[in-house]
């Protein structure tokens, strides 16, 4: 499936028509423990990342938080 | 450009949360005082400390008090015209969003990553319609270039989202202040987006 992801286009190899946000982060390799997801500018909270779904043409951002204040 | 009794009227009509009073949230205030927002609303635990005075907006006689009464005693020497609501709270993800309730803009001024991702949880899952400003990233010196906004919709993340303080990368004045005044410039450009023809509107 096609996606944008953090601005750009990204072609992610996957069987399915969706997969979810802990897959997507797995796949690319975010090990970043502090994390922001937006699909189509709509965050979704870290409880639900196992069932929130992307589906092709979605827009994703993921932020990574860092300290500093 | 309007002038800048224009835009001080516009500000004053507004409400700007500010959560957390440290190396970004005092300097923030200090910016929106000085361009004359009508009310803030600051919430902070803390007590000023002498690592503090490298970059947070307080005074060596200052010292052991509590943030935001010396932050609010501050900001109303620049501009008595504010009305500034402040508590002495550590913010969590139950008690936030009812003490910004009424605000127009969430400006984001942690330390920690952990209460940074809360709040943006918090405010863009529940009060999706309140634009939310963030700083991220603003460790070291030098790299002036590499500090930015970023609009995700109704978030703004201000920083280069890449210098993580530690004990070898400090956060320091220089650098703070520059995403403290980003993260002011982004509250500005929202708050007067409405205001003026699209002319007078650069965006973030």
């Amino acid at each position: 499936m096609n996606i944008i992801l953090n601005h750009n286009q990204e072609k992610i190899e996957v069987n399915s028509d969706t997969i979810t946000i802990t897959q997507l982060l797995k796949i690319k390799n975010y090990t970043f423990r502090m994390l922001v997801v937006k699909i189509n500018d709509i965050v979704v909270k870290k409880d639900d990342y196992s069932t929130a779904t992307i589906k092709d043409g979605d827009n994703v951002q993921v932020i990574h938080l860092i300290s500093g204040g | 450009m309007p002038t800048f009794e224009l835009i001080k009227q516009i500000m004053q009509k507004h409400t700007v949360g500010i959560a957390g009073a440290g190396g970004l949230g005092s300097n923030v205030a200090m910016a929106l005082a000085r361009v004359g927002v009508g009310r803030l609303i600051i919430a902070d635990f803390d007590f000023v400390s002498e690592s503090n005075l490298n970059r947070q907006f307080y005074f060596r006689d200052q010292l052991g008090a509590k943030k935001v009464d010396v932050l609010k005693e501050n900001l109303l020497r620049i501009n008595p015209n504010i009305e500034i609501e402040i508590h002495c709270i550590k913010l969590n993800d139950q008690n936030i969003l009812p003490l910004f309730n009424s605000v127009d803009v969430m400006v984001e001024a942690f330390d920690i990553a952990e209460m940074k991702e809360m709040i943006i949880e918090q405010f863009q899952v529940d009060k999706p319609n309140i634009p939310l400003v963030v700083g991220n990233g603003m460790a070291g010196w030098g790299e002036s270039n590499e500090m930015k906004v970023e609009k995700l919709g109704n978030l703004y993340i201000c920083g280069d989202s890449k210098t993580e303080i530690g004990p070898d990368m400090p956060p320091m004045a220089p650098r703070v202040l520059i995403c403290a005044a980003m993260q002011a410039n982004t509250v500005m450009s929202i708050l007067l987006e409405n205001q003026f023809g699209d002319e007078y509107n650069p965006k973030p």
